[in-house]
């Protein structure tokens, strides 16, 4: 991510540019969101569900130290090796010490967004190692040279077109065939051909039991497991807010993360690894990178609840009108824009503003999270510690002033319909961001307060 | 200090004030007829759902379903003779030409068409993946309604287990959906009467 990072709004600006282009994706998007709820109508008692995952979660914020030590103490007697990393850095040398203590310079891993957080392909191929990204969404974005646009669909944002080239190019595909059953029986082929020949897997981790010192993962391709039973070292990577308490509370969390991603009742693998298999190794690797400091800000704790389902994404307006490469963060739209702003204040402190605060996120988040009240605080911890731009300071600063005066307040609304009735030309042009990709309203005659003080009167 | 103890130190520092766990985080699904629901789901994910009598009828179907094909493998010692494929190997990368493999596994879910296998059902973790075509074989009265009873009946696992709904399956090129990503590519579900 050393390239120039551009803000939120400028991204958007450029995504925004192919109009219909961004209407697919926005109802791409919108039909996902459908999905999740014509799922969670199937079950009477969801908002129950909802209410127990996000308690559970409560739970763990409040025991995360004794949970992970439990964790830890039963991984460890299944035969599992656990490592602790506390910070990006130190996952990324951890896994690169695991490989090269093997001697293994390739390596297959199914999706983490915990990977992508820290940066570790970049790391490890400057180490001489090959990562092979083995969910396809994961492999298309890897062979354009992008990072994943969604959690949960990290190719949303392409067309068929675009992976019939890009396969073309890579995978000897025929050129112009955009056929995606054709296309993924390439990407099977080609990539059963890694799972075969690769010593290492890595995986992400869904949620790792304290009780039983287990993790799930869950995909729909069978791509960790593929790689996973077949390598000689199965290294998993989790956050340590992954942490569940006890087996049964998968029954809550598997029965809400595939009806909240996709609309599907479960994923179609929901691995439970406890043990290693024979003459296999097993590394679970625990990371903090930020996580402890998220845990003490009161106002934003909850988004450590997060089960990286995306549904916040695939409600969101301005993600679905703007894309996940403008967010500019390993995870993007409403849950991303919280979580981002603890990592890096100066970097990410335009993706709270990223958001109408309409709170569509926080109705279909499964745990509950307050996403769009904590969009709304941090605007206020960044303002405040001086991170927001200077533009939208001296906006706000011109904001306050015209609204803490009514007299100033009506004459300025009067003017501002005058002008926009008389001179359009003076709101609809570029140097006025909200004409941006929209059409300005037509102005009402009057405003509420005129019409009341004349109709009261009759 | 190693991280391990930093980390942890800054965690107790920071955590929230204690609550307790939520008191109900079980619910019951009460399905009208549980195998009912389980077949309306699987057939939504492409999965045929077989009631067979007996070993004998399981034997005959599959010998229909896929006598043809070459490399069978099958964990029910019924089928030894009819499978040409022996999981007697020792490096699991030999499973890569199974076509089909017809496994024995626990229980399913009827709430979601899933299926519970684990180390106890199987002489290698990868088979029910690497195999082209997948066959699990369940009593027909090992079905439960949701998650919360299947992991009542799954006190623990032992080294290795997993639900899995369905042939493997991907919509990442347009969110077209593909069967057959990196798993199976078809999915059979024989339900067997009597035991």
């Amino acid at each position: 991510m050393s390239k120039t990072v551009m803000e939120h709004a400028d991204a958007s600006e450029v995504f925004n540019r192919d109009e219909p282009y961004v209407n697919w994706h926005d109802e791409t998007l919108w039909f996902v969101r459908q999905k999740r709820d014509k799922s969670s109508k199937q079950l009477p008692e969801w908002e129950q569900l909802r209410e127990a995952a996000s308690g559970i979660k409560h739970y763990v914020l409040s025991h995360l130290d004794e949970l992970l030590i439990s964790f830890e103490q039963k991984a460890k007697e299944n035969g599992v090796q656990v490592h602790w990393a506390a910070n990006a850095a130190e996952h990324n040398e951890i896994v690169l010490g695991l490989l090269k203590k093997h001697k293994i310079d390739k390596m297959v891993k199914s999706k983490s967004m915990l990977t992508e957080e820290c940066h570790m392909n970049e790391f490890l191929q400057k180490n001489g190692i090959e990562v092979i990204d083995t969910d396809l969404g994961e492999r298309i974005v890897q062979l354009r040279n992008e990072p994943p646009s969604h959690i949960v669909l990290p190719a949303i944002h392409l067309k068929k077109k675009d992976i019939g080239d890009l396969f073309h190019e890579h995978l000897g595909t025929d050129a112009g065939a955009t056929d995606p059953q054709y296309l993924t029986e390439a990407a099977r082929q080609h990539l059963r051909d890694k799972f075969l020949t690769r010593r290492a897997a890595l995986t992400g981790v869904n949620f790792a039991v304290a009780e039983t010192g287990s993790f799930v993962v869950s995909t729909n391709e069978g791509n960790a497991d593929m790689g996973a039973h077949l390598a000689d070292i199965h290294i998993a990577c989790m956050g340590f807010e992954k942490i569940i308490p006890k087996q049964e509370h998968l029954g809550v969390f598997l029965r809400l993360l595939a009806r909240s991603a996709t609309g599907q009742p479960i994923t179609t693998y929901s691995s439970h690894f406890k043990k290693p298999r024979e003459g296999q190794e097993m590394h679970i690797v625990i990371v903090d990178n930020g996580r402890s400091t998220q845990l003490g800000r009161k106002d934003f704790r909850n988004s450590l609840k997060c089960i990286r389902c995306g549904a916040c994404m695939n409600t969101c307006p301005v993600y679905r009108r703007s894309g996940g490469h403008s967010y500019h963060n390993a995870v993007a739209g409403p849950i991303g824009s919280i979580l981002a702003p603890n990592l890096d204040m100066t970097k990410n402190a335009d993706l709270p503003f990223a958001s109408t605060l309409c709170g569509s996120c926080s109705n279909v988040c499964p745990v509950k999270i307050d996403i769009h009240d904590q969009l709304y605080k941090w605007r206020q911890v960044l303002a405040k510690e001086g991170y927001v731009p200077k533009s939208k300071e001296i906006g706000i600063r011109a904001m306050s002033t015209v609204l803490a005066a009514p007299r100033f307040y009506q004459w300025s609304g009067r003017l501002g319909r005058t002008v926009m009735r008389a001179m359009p030309f003076m709101v609809n042009n570029a140097l006025n961001p909200w004409y941006k990709q929209r059409d300005m309203p037509e102005p009402p005659k009057e405003s509420f307060r005129d019409w009341y003080v004349r109709n009261r009167k009759n | 200090m190693s991280s391990r103890d930093n980390i942890l130190a800054k965690i107790r520092q920071n955590k929230p004030e204690e609550v307790a766990l939520p008191a109900v985080t079980t619910f019951a699904s009460n399905f009208e007829n549980t195998e009912d629901k389980f077949r309306e789901m699987l057939s939504l994910i492409y999965t045929e759902v077989i009631v067979v009598k007996n070993l004998e009828e399981l034997a005959q179907k599959a010998e229909e379903l896929y006598g043809k094909v070459v490399n069978r493998a099958t964990t029910i010692p019924a089928l030894s003779a009819w499978a040409d494929f022996s999981l007697n190997v020792s490096d699991p990368h030999e499973l890569e030409t199974v076509e089909i493999a017809i496994v024995q596994a626990e229980f399913g879910v009827a709430e979601n068409g899933a299926v519970w296998v684990s180390d106890q059902y199987l002489p290698h973790r990868v088979l029910p993946f690497i195999t082209q075509n997948l066959a699990f074989v369940i009593p027909r009265n090992a079905l439960v309604d949701n998650m919360h009873e299947a992991y009542v009946r799954l006190q623990d696992t032992l080294g290795w287990g997993c639900f899995i709904a369905g042939p493997s399956k991907t919509a990442d090129i347009e969110q077209s959906l593909v069967i057959g990503a990196h798993g199976a590519r078809s999915m059979v579900i024989f339900l067997l009467e009597g035991e």
